[in-house]
Protein backbone atom coordinates (compact mmCIF):
# COMPACT_ATOMS: atom_id res chain seq x y z
CA UNK A 1 0.00 0.00 0.00
CA UNK A 2 1.53 3.25 1.16
CA UNK A 3 4.65 1.93 2.80
CA UNK A 4 5.81 -0.95 0.65
CA UNK A 5 8.43 -2.15 3.15
CA UNK A 6 7.54 -5.16 5.29
CA UNK A 7 7.18 -5.05 9.06
CA UNK A 8 9.65 -6.84 11.28
CA UNK A 9 6.66 -8.94 12.25
CA UNK A 10 5.54 -10.73 9.11
CA UNK A 11 2.37 -11.81 10.85
CA UNK A 12 1.44 -8.14 11.24
CA UNK A 13 1.86 -7.70 7.48
CA UNK A 14 -0.37 -10.71 6.92
CA UNK A 15 -3.02 -9.46 9.32
CA UNK A 16 -3.18 -6.03 7.70
CA UNK A 17 -3.29 -7.50 4.24
CA UNK A 18 -5.99 -10.00 5.20
CA UNK A 19 -8.31 -7.36 6.63
CA UNK A 20 -7.67 -5.06 3.68
CA UNK A 21 -8.66 -7.88 1.33
CA UNK A 22 -11.79 -8.61 3.34
CA UNK A 23 -12.88 -4.99 2.91
CA UNK A 24 -12.51 -5.30 -0.85
CA UNK A 25 -14.49 -8.54 -0.83
CA UNK A 26 -17.20 -6.81 1.16
CA UNK A 27 -17.17 -3.96 -1.38
CA UNK A 28 -17.50 -6.49 -4.20
CA UNK A 29 -20.59 -7.98 -2.57
CA UNK A 30 -22.08 -4.55 -1.96
CA UNK A 31 -21.46 -3.57 -5.56
CA UNK A 32 -23.23 -6.73 -6.77
CA UNK A 33 -26.14 -5.97 -4.44
CA UNK A 34 -26.47 -2.47 -5.83
CA UNK A 35 -26.21 -3.58 -9.43
CA UNK A 36 -28.80 -6.34 -8.95
CA UNK A 37 -31.20 -4.04 -7.12
CA UNK A 38 -31.05 -1.53 -9.98
CA UNK A 39 -31.47 -4.34 -12.49
CA UNK A 40 -34.50 -5.62 -10.58
CA UNK A 41 -36.07 -2.17 -10.92
CA UNK A 42 -35.33 -1.97 -14.64
CA UNK A 43 -36.60 -5.46 -15.42
CA UNK A 44 -39.33 -5.63 -12.84
CA UNK A 45 -37.64 -8.79 -11.59
CA UNK A 46 -39.15 -9.61 -8.22
CA UNK A 47 -37.09 -12.75 -7.73
CA UNK A 48 -33.85 -10.85 -8.18
CA UNK A 49 -35.08 -8.18 -5.77
CA UNK A 50 -35.80 -10.82 -3.15
CA UNK A 51 -32.35 -12.26 -3.67
CA UNK A 52 -30.83 -8.84 -2.91
CA UNK A 53 -32.88 -8.55 0.28
CA UNK A 54 -31.81 -12.03 1.35
CA UNK A 55 -28.11 -11.36 0.79
CA UNK A 56 -28.04 -8.26 3.00
CA UNK A 57 -27.09 -10.43 5.96
CA UNK A 58 -23.90 -11.40 4.10
CA UNK A 59 -22.92 -7.72 3.98
CA UNK A 60 -23.71 -7.33 7.68
CA UNK A 61 -21.58 -10.37 8.51
CA UNK A 62 -18.66 -8.85 6.60
CA UNK A 63 -18.99 -5.66 8.58
CA UNK A 64 -18.97 -7.45 11.93
CA UNK A 65 -16.05 -9.64 11.01
CA UNK A 66 -13.90 -6.80 9.65
CA UNK A 67 -14.66 -4.66 12.67
CA UNK A 68 -13.54 -7.49 14.92
CA UNK A 69 -10.32 -7.96 12.95
CA UNK A 70 -9.56 -4.23 13.15
CA UNK A 71 -10.17 -4.17 16.92
CA UNK A 72 -7.86 -7.13 17.25
CA UNK A 73 -5.13 -5.28 15.33
CA UNK A 74 -5.62 -2.15 17.45
CA UNK A 75 -5.41 -4.02 20.71
CA UNK A 76 -2.55 -6.33 19.84
CA UNK A 77 -0.39 -4.23 17.51
CA UNK A 78 -1.08 -0.66 18.59
CA UNK A 79 -0.50 0.49 15.03
CA UNK A 80 1.07 3.90 14.39
CA UNK A 81 1.42 6.30 11.47
CA UNK A 82 0.41 4.77 8.11
CA UNK A 83 -0.69 1.51 9.76
CA UNK A 84 -2.96 3.40 12.13
CA UNK A 85 -4.41 5.45 9.29
CA UNK A 86 -5.05 2.27 7.31
CA UNK A 87 -6.92 0.59 10.16
CA UNK A 88 -8.95 3.75 10.82
CA UNK A 89 -9.73 4.05 7.11
CA UNK A 90 -10.93 0.46 6.92
CA UNK A 91 -13.10 0.81 10.04
CA UNK A 92 -14.72 3.94 8.64
CA UNK A 93 -15.07 2.50 5.14
CA UNK A 94 -17.07 -0.54 6.22
CA UNK A 95 -19.68 1.69 7.85
CA UNK A 96 -20.24 3.38 4.48
CA UNK A 97 -20.19 0.04 2.65
CA UNK A 98 -22.84 -1.29 4.99
CA UNK A 99 -24.98 1.78 4.34
CA UNK A 100 -24.65 1.33 0.58
CA UNK A 101 -25.79 -2.26 1.14
CA UNK A 102 -28.87 -0.91 2.95
CA UNK A 103 -29.61 1.37 0.02
CA UNK A 104 -29.52 -1.65 -2.30
CA UNK A 105 -32.10 -3.35 -0.08
CA UNK A 106 -34.24 -0.24 -0.11
CA UNK A 107 -34.13 -0.11 -3.91
CA UNK A 108 -34.97 -3.84 -4.09
CA UNK A 109 -37.98 -3.25 -1.87
CA UNK A 110 -39.13 -0.46 -4.17
CA UNK A 111 -38.73 -2.79 -7.15
CA UNK A 112 -41.11 -5.26 -5.49
CA UNK A 113 -43.53 -2.52 -4.48
CA UNK A 114 -43.61 -1.28 -8.07
CA UNK A 115 -44.54 -4.76 -9.32
CA UNK A 116 -47.49 -4.81 -6.97
CA UNK A 117 -48.69 -1.35 -7.84
CA UNK A 118 -51.69 -0.96 -10.15
CA UNK A 119 -50.17 1.80 -12.23
CA UNK A 120 -47.15 0.76 -14.25
CA UNK A 121 -43.94 2.67 -13.95
CA UNK A 122 -43.32 5.33 -16.49
CA UNK A 123 -40.45 4.54 -18.87
CA UNK A 124 -39.11 8.05 -18.42
CA UNK A 125 -38.68 7.46 -14.69
CA UNK A 126 -36.75 4.31 -15.45
CA UNK A 127 -34.40 6.23 -17.72
CA UNK A 128 -33.65 8.76 -14.99
CA UNK A 129 -32.96 5.97 -12.52
CA UNK A 130 -30.76 4.13 -14.99
CA UNK A 131 -28.58 7.17 -15.67
CA UNK A 132 -28.17 7.97 -12.00
CA UNK A 133 -27.65 4.36 -11.00
CA UNK A 134 -24.90 3.79 -13.55
CA UNK A 135 -23.17 6.96 -12.45
CA UNK A 136 -23.30 6.05 -8.73
CA UNK A 137 -22.10 2.50 -9.39
CA UNK A 138 -19.17 3.83 -11.42
CA UNK A 139 -18.27 6.29 -8.67
CA UNK A 140 -18.38 3.59 -6.03
CA UNK A 141 -16.29 1.17 -8.05
CA UNK A 142 -13.63 3.78 -8.76
CA UNK A 143 -13.60 4.87 -5.11
CA UNK A 144 -12.73 1.33 -4.07
CA UNK A 145 -10.02 1.24 -6.75
CA UNK A 146 -8.38 4.32 -5.23
CA UNK A 147 -8.41 2.59 -1.84
CA UNK A 148 -6.72 -0.44 -3.37
CA UNK A 149 -4.10 1.67 -5.16
CA UNK A 150 -3.68 4.38 -2.55
CA UNK A 151 -4.37 7.01 -5.23
CA UNK A 152 -5.32 10.21 -3.40
CA UNK A 153 -5.35 12.44 -6.50
CA UNK A 154 -7.82 10.19 -8.26
CA UNK A 155 -9.89 9.96 -5.07
CA UNK A 156 -10.24 13.76 -5.00
CA UNK A 157 -11.33 13.75 -8.62
CA UNK A 158 -13.99 11.09 -8.00
CA UNK A 159 -15.23 12.82 -4.85
CA UNK A 160 -15.73 16.01 -6.84
CA UNK A 161 -17.91 14.02 -9.25
CA UNK A 162 -20.49 13.59 -6.48
CA UNK A 163 -21.75 17.09 -7.25
CA UNK A 164 -22.75 15.93 -10.72
CA UNK A 165 -24.84 13.14 -9.21
CA UNK A 166 -26.47 15.61 -6.84
CA UNK A 167 -27.41 17.81 -9.80
CA UNK A 168 -28.76 14.79 -11.65
CA UNK A 169 -30.89 14.00 -8.60
CA UNK A 170 -32.27 17.54 -8.39
CA UNK A 171 -33.14 17.47 -12.09
CA UNK A 172 -34.88 14.10 -11.71
CA UNK A 173 -36.76 15.44 -8.70
CA UNK A 174 -38.05 18.40 -10.72
CA UNK A 175 -39.16 16.16 -13.57
CA UNK A 176 -40.95 13.78 -11.22
CA UNK A 177 -42.77 16.59 -9.49
CA UNK A 178 -43.87 17.94 -12.86
CA UNK A 179 -45.27 14.53 -13.85
CA UNK A 180 -47.15 14.26 -10.59
CA UNK A 181 -48.72 17.68 -11.04
CA UNK A 182 -49.69 16.96 -14.62
CA UNK A 183 -51.26 13.62 -13.92
CA UNK A 184 -52.22 12.52 -10.41
CA UNK A 185 -52.25 8.86 -11.50
CA UNK A 186 -48.45 9.02 -11.72
CA UNK A 187 -48.10 9.99 -8.07
CA UNK A 188 -47.59 6.47 -6.71
CA UNK A 189 -44.96 5.31 -9.24
CA UNK A 190 -43.33 8.74 -9.20
CA UNK A 191 -42.89 8.60 -5.44
CA UNK A 192 -41.41 5.11 -5.75
CA UNK A 193 -39.01 6.45 -8.35
CA UNK A 194 -38.22 9.40 -6.11
CA UNK A 195 -37.24 7.10 -3.24
CA UNK A 196 -34.99 5.14 -5.56
CA UNK A 197 -33.38 8.29 -6.90
CA UNK A 198 -32.78 9.49 -3.34
CA UNK A 199 -31.21 6.14 -2.41
CA UNK A 200 -28.89 6.37 -5.42
CA UNK A 201 -27.95 9.91 -4.55
CA UNK A 202 -26.99 8.72 -1.05
CA UNK A 203 -24.77 6.02 -2.56
CA UNK A 204 -22.86 8.84 -4.24
CA UNK A 205 -22.41 10.52 -0.84
CA UNK A 206 -21.02 7.30 0.63
CA UNK A 207 -18.67 6.89 -2.32
CA UNK A 208 -17.50 10.43 -1.71
CA UNK A 209 -16.84 9.56 1.94
CA UNK A 210 -14.76 6.57 0.85
CA UNK A 211 -12.68 8.86 -1.38
CA UNK A 212 -12.11 11.26 1.50
CA UNK A 213 -10.88 8.43 3.71
CA UNK A 214 -8.39 7.52 1.00
CA UNK A 215 -7.00 11.07 1.05
CA UNK A 216 -6.60 10.78 4.82
CA UNK A 217 -4.98 7.38 4.44
CA UNK A 218 -2.43 8.52 1.90
CA UNK A 219 -1.79 12.14 2.86
CA UNK A 220 -2.69 12.15 6.53
CA UNK A 221 -4.92 15.20 6.06
CA UNK A 222 -8.62 15.41 6.67
CA UNK A 223 -10.56 16.81 3.72
CA UNK A 224 -13.99 16.08 5.11
CA UNK A 225 -16.37 18.96 5.74
CA UNK A 226 -14.26 21.27 3.62
CA UNK A 227 -14.82 22.15 -0.01
CA UNK A 228 -12.70 19.91 -2.19
CA UNK A 229 -11.88 22.89 -4.40
CA UNK A 230 -9.63 24.09 -1.61
CA UNK A 231 -7.72 20.85 -1.57
CA UNK A 232 -5.06 22.07 -3.99
CA UNK A 233 -4.37 25.07 -1.77
CA UNK A 234 -3.91 22.93 1.33
CA UNK A 235 -1.09 21.20 -0.45
CA UNK A 236 0.95 24.37 -0.88
CA UNK B 1 7.55 27.77 17.88
CA UNK B 2 4.22 27.77 19.72
CA UNK B 3 2.21 30.79 20.75
CA UNK B 4 2.84 32.11 24.24
CA UNK B 5 5.27 29.40 25.31
CA UNK B 6 8.81 30.26 26.16
CA UNK B 7 11.80 28.38 24.83
CA UNK B 8 13.47 26.67 27.80
CA UNK B 9 16.27 24.83 26.07
CA UNK B 10 17.74 25.57 22.69
CA UNK B 11 20.23 23.14 21.19
CA UNK B 12 22.35 24.61 18.45
CA UNK B 13 24.60 22.57 16.22
CA UNK B 14 25.50 20.12 18.94
CA UNK B 15 28.12 17.42 18.27
CA UNK B 16 29.14 14.90 20.87
CA UNK B 17 32.18 12.67 21.03
CA UNK B 18 33.13 9.58 22.99
CA UNK B 19 36.87 9.92 22.32
CA UNK B 20 37.15 9.81 18.53
CA UNK B 21 33.68 8.41 18.13
CA UNK B 22 31.07 10.95 17.10
CA UNK B 23 27.84 10.04 18.85
CA UNK B 24 25.71 13.09 18.06
CA UNK B 25 25.74 14.96 14.78
CA UNK B 26 24.64 18.55 14.35
CA UNK B 27 21.64 18.40 16.66
CA UNK B 28 19.34 21.41 16.49
CA UNK B 29 16.26 21.55 18.64
CA UNK B 30 14.19 23.89 20.75
CA UNK B 31 12.22 22.75 23.76
CA UNK B 32 9.43 24.72 25.33
CA UNK B 33 8.91 25.50 28.95
CA UNK B 34 6.42 23.28 30.81
CA UNK B 35 6.18 20.76 28.04
CA UNK B 36 7.10 17.10 27.95
CA UNK B 37 9.48 16.11 25.19
CA UNK B 38 10.05 12.42 24.52
CA UNK B 39 13.15 11.05 22.79
CA UNK B 40 12.73 7.81 20.92
CA UNK B 41 14.94 5.79 18.65
CA UNK B 42 16.74 2.44 18.49
CA UNK B 43 19.52 1.53 20.94
CA UNK B 44 22.64 3.51 20.26
CA UNK B 45 20.87 6.31 18.42
CA UNK B 46 22.20 8.89 20.90
CA UNK B 47 19.07 9.74 22.84
CA UNK B 48 20.57 9.01 26.26
CA UNK B 49 23.78 10.73 25.23
CA UNK B 50 21.79 13.82 24.36
CA UNK B 51 19.94 13.72 27.67
CA UNK B 52 23.25 13.54 29.54
CA UNK B 53 24.38 16.72 27.83
CA UNK B 54 21.61 18.74 29.43
CA UNK B 55 23.12 18.48 32.90
CA UNK B 56 26.69 17.96 31.67
CA UNK B 57 26.78 14.57 33.22
CA UNK B 58 29.28 13.53 30.57
CA UNK B 59 31.89 15.90 31.93
CA UNK B 60 32.42 13.45 34.80
CA UNK B 61 34.09 11.17 32.25
CA UNK B 62 37.37 11.97 30.53
CA UNK B 63 37.35 11.80 26.76
CA UNK B 64 33.72 12.75 26.40
CA UNK B 65 33.05 16.17 24.97
CA UNK B 66 30.34 18.25 23.41
CA UNK B 67 30.67 21.07 20.90
CA UNK B 68 28.05 23.55 19.81
CA UNK B 69 25.69 25.43 22.06
CA UNK B 70 23.00 24.38 24.52
CA UNK B 71 21.12 27.39 25.83
CA UNK B 72 19.18 27.09 29.06
CA UNK B 73 17.08 30.24 29.35
CA UNK B 74 19.42 31.75 26.82
CA UNK B 75 22.64 30.91 28.67
CA UNK B 76 25.13 28.46 27.18
CA UNK B 77 25.57 25.59 29.64
CA UNK B 78 28.46 24.18 27.61
CA UNK B 79 30.53 27.33 28.24
CA UNK B 80 33.51 26.46 30.46
CA UNK B 81 32.58 29.30 32.76
CA UNK B 82 29.15 27.85 33.48
CA UNK B 83 28.78 26.58 37.05
CA UNK B 84 28.12 22.85 36.75
CA UNK B 85 26.92 22.45 40.35
CA UNK B 86 24.34 25.14 39.82
CA UNK B 87 23.35 23.50 36.54
CA UNK B 88 22.66 20.18 38.28
CA UNK B 89 20.41 21.95 40.77
CA UNK B 90 18.47 23.48 37.91
CA UNK B 91 18.40 20.30 35.85
CA UNK B 92 17.48 17.17 37.82
CA UNK B 93 17.81 13.63 36.56
CA UNK B 94 15.99 10.35 37.13
CA UNK B 95 17.56 7.11 35.98
CA UNK B 96 16.40 3.80 34.65
CA UNK B 97 16.98 1.89 37.87
CA UNK B 98 15.66 3.52 41.04
CA UNK B 99 18.68 4.58 43.09
CA UNK B 100 17.59 5.57 46.58
CA UNK B 101 20.41 6.25 49.05
CA UNK B 102 20.76 3.67 51.84
CA UNK B 103 19.12 5.95 54.38
CA UNK B 104 15.64 6.86 55.56
CA UNK B 105 12.96 8.16 53.24
CA UNK B 106 13.18 11.53 54.96
CA UNK B 107 16.96 11.72 54.65
CA UNK B 108 16.89 10.67 51.03
CA UNK B 109 15.07 13.91 50.30
CA UNK B 110 16.63 16.28 52.83
CA UNK B 111 20.11 15.21 51.73
CA UNK B 112 19.95 17.01 48.42
CA UNK B 113 18.30 20.11 49.86
CA UNK B 114 21.06 20.46 52.46
CA UNK B 115 23.63 20.72 49.69
CA UNK B 116 22.07 23.94 48.47
CA UNK B 117 20.11 25.44 51.36
CA UNK B 118 20.25 25.79 55.11
CA UNK B 119 16.79 25.20 56.54
CA UNK B 120 15.28 24.99 59.99
CA UNK B 121 13.71 21.68 60.99
CA UNK B 122 10.13 22.89 60.43
CA UNK B 123 10.99 24.25 57.02
CA UNK B 124 12.80 21.07 56.08
CA UNK B 125 9.79 18.98 57.19
CA UNK B 126 7.64 21.10 54.93
CA UNK B 127 9.98 20.73 51.99
CA UNK B 128 10.18 16.97 52.39
CA UNK B 129 6.41 16.69 52.54
CA UNK B 130 6.02 18.94 49.53
CA UNK B 131 8.48 16.91 47.50
CA UNK B 132 6.83 13.62 48.46
CA UNK B 133 3.45 15.05 47.55
CA UNK B 134 4.74 16.24 44.19
CA UNK B 135 6.01 12.72 43.55
CA UNK B 136 2.62 11.26 44.57
CA UNK B 137 4.29 9.24 47.31
CA UNK B 138 3.27 11.15 50.45
CA UNK B 139 0.12 9.20 51.26
CA UNK B 140 1.95 5.91 51.06
CA UNK B 141 4.92 6.84 53.29
CA UNK B 142 3.80 9.70 55.55
CA UNK B 143 3.49 7.44 58.63
CA UNK B 144 6.87 5.88 58.09
CA UNK B 145 9.37 8.51 57.04
CA UNK B 146 12.11 6.90 59.14
CA UNK B 147 11.89 3.70 57.15
CA UNK B 148 14.78 2.94 54.81
CA UNK B 149 14.28 4.09 51.22
CA UNK B 150 15.49 0.67 50.13
CA UNK B 151 12.53 -1.04 51.81
CA UNK B 152 10.09 0.50 49.33
CA UNK B 153 8.81 -1.28 46.24
CA UNK B 154 10.44 -0.56 42.88
CA UNK B 155 7.72 1.85 41.82
CA UNK B 156 7.83 3.64 45.16
CA UNK B 157 11.62 3.83 45.02
CA UNK B 158 11.40 5.47 41.61
CA UNK B 159 8.89 8.01 42.94
CA UNK B 160 11.23 8.59 45.89
CA UNK B 161 13.97 9.40 43.37
CA UNK B 162 11.59 11.79 41.64
CA UNK B 163 10.79 13.39 45.01
CA UNK B 164 14.52 13.72 45.67
CA UNK B 165 15.01 15.37 42.29
CA UNK B 166 12.14 17.84 42.65
CA UNK B 167 13.04 18.67 46.29
CA UNK B 168 15.86 20.96 45.17
CA UNK B 169 13.35 22.80 42.98
CA UNK B 170 14.89 22.27 39.57
CA UNK B 171 13.46 23.78 36.39
CA UNK B 172 14.12 20.85 34.12
CA UNK B 173 13.70 17.13 34.82
CA UNK B 174 15.59 14.59 32.76
CA UNK B 175 14.20 11.06 32.80
CA UNK B 176 16.23 8.26 31.29
CA UNK B 177 13.86 5.32 30.78
CA UNK B 178 12.29 5.92 34.19
CA UNK B 179 9.85 3.02 33.98
CA UNK B 180 11.74 0.26 32.19
CA UNK B 181 12.37 -1.56 35.48
CA UNK B 182 8.79 -1.17 36.73
CA UNK B 183 5.59 -3.19 36.39
CA UNK B 184 2.67 -1.78 34.34
CA UNK B 185 0.78 -0.26 37.28
CA UNK B 186 3.88 1.41 38.73
CA UNK B 187 4.62 2.60 35.18
CA UNK B 188 1.18 4.18 34.86
CA UNK B 189 1.67 5.97 38.18
CA UNK B 190 4.94 7.46 36.97
CA UNK B 191 3.34 8.46 33.68
CA UNK B 192 0.48 10.10 35.55
CA UNK B 193 3.06 11.91 37.63
CA UNK B 194 4.87 13.18 34.54
CA UNK B 195 1.66 14.86 33.43
CA UNK B 196 1.49 16.67 36.79
CA UNK B 197 5.19 17.53 36.95
CA UNK B 198 4.84 19.25 33.62
CA UNK B 199 2.86 22.03 35.32
CA UNK B 200 6.00 23.09 37.17
CA UNK B 201 8.92 21.63 35.26
CA UNK B 202 10.12 21.14 31.74
CA UNK B 203 10.35 17.38 31.31
CA UNK B 204 12.64 15.51 28.90
CA UNK B 205 12.11 11.77 28.80
CA UNK B 206 14.01 9.04 27.00
CA UNK B 207 11.97 5.92 26.41
CA UNK B 208 12.11 2.71 24.42
CA UNK B 209 8.39 2.35 24.81
CA UNK B 210 6.78 4.20 21.93
CA UNK B 211 3.32 4.01 23.41
CA UNK B 212 4.73 5.66 26.50
CA UNK B 213 6.13 8.48 24.41
CA UNK B 214 2.73 8.83 22.74
CA UNK B 215 0.97 8.85 26.11
CA UNK B 216 3.08 11.27 28.09
CA UNK B 217 4.68 13.74 25.74
CA UNK B 218 3.69 16.93 23.97
CA UNK B 219 6.58 16.73 21.53
CA UNK B 220 8.50 13.75 20.31
CA UNK B 221 11.98 13.60 18.83
CA UNK B 222 13.01 10.60 16.77
CA UNK B 223 16.76 10.00 16.63
CA UNK B 224 18.72 7.61 14.49
CA UNK B 225 22.48 7.05 14.25
CA UNK B 226 23.25 10.19 16.23
CA UNK B 227 21.02 12.43 14.15
CA UNK B 228 17.75 14.14 14.88
CA UNK B 229 15.57 12.70 12.14
CA UNK B 230 12.27 14.26 13.09
CA UNK B 231 10.95 16.46 15.87
CA UNK B 232 7.36 17.57 16.16
CA UNK B 233 4.07 17.51 18.05
CA UNK B 234 3.56 13.98 19.39
CA UNK B 235 0.16 13.41 17.82
CA UNK B 236 1.40 14.42 14.42
CA UNK B 237 4.56 12.35 14.66
CA UNK B 238 2.62 9.22 15.57
CA UNK B 239 -0.22 9.61 13.07
CA UNK B 240 1.49 11.28 10.15
CA UNK B 241 5.28 11.43 10.41
CA UNK B 242 7.07 13.45 7.74
CA UNK B 243 10.12 11.23 7.39
CA UNK B 244 10.01 7.68 6.10
CA UNK B 245 12.67 6.65 8.65
CA UNK B 246 10.35 7.76 11.44
CA UNK B 247 7.42 5.91 9.92
CA UNK B 248 9.48 2.75 9.50
CA UNK B 249 10.64 2.88 13.11
CA UNK B 250 7.32 3.59 14.79
CA UNK B 251 5.45 1.08 12.67
CA UNK B 252 8.04 -1.61 13.28
CA UNK B 253 9.59 -1.92 9.83
CA UNK B 254 13.17 -2.50 8.78
CA UNK B 255 14.93 0.84 8.75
Amino acid sequence: MMNPDPHVSQRFDNELQAVHELVHRMAGTVEDQMRNALLAVQKGDEELANEVIGRDSVVDQYELRIEEECISILVRRQPAAGDLRLVMTLIKSIADLERIGDKAVKIANMAISMQHSTTSINQRFLRDIKTMGDYALGMFHQAMDTLANGDAEKAIEIAKGDEELNQEYRAALRRLVTYMMEDPRTITPAIDALFIAKAIERVGDHARNLCEYVVYLVKGINVRHSPLEEYGKQQD
Amino acid sequence: MVEGKKIKISVQNLDFYYGQNKALRAINLEMLSNQVTAFIGPSGCGKSTLLRVFNRMYSLYPGQRATGRVLLDGEDILAPSYNVNLLRARVGMIFQKPTPFPMSIYDNISFGIKLYEKLRKVEMDERVEQALRQAALWDEVKDNLKKSGLSLSGGQQQRLCIARAVAVRPEVLLMDEPTSALDPIATLKIEELVAELREQFTVLIVTHNMQQAARVSDYTAFMYLGEMVEYGPTQQLFTNPRQKQTEDYITGRYG
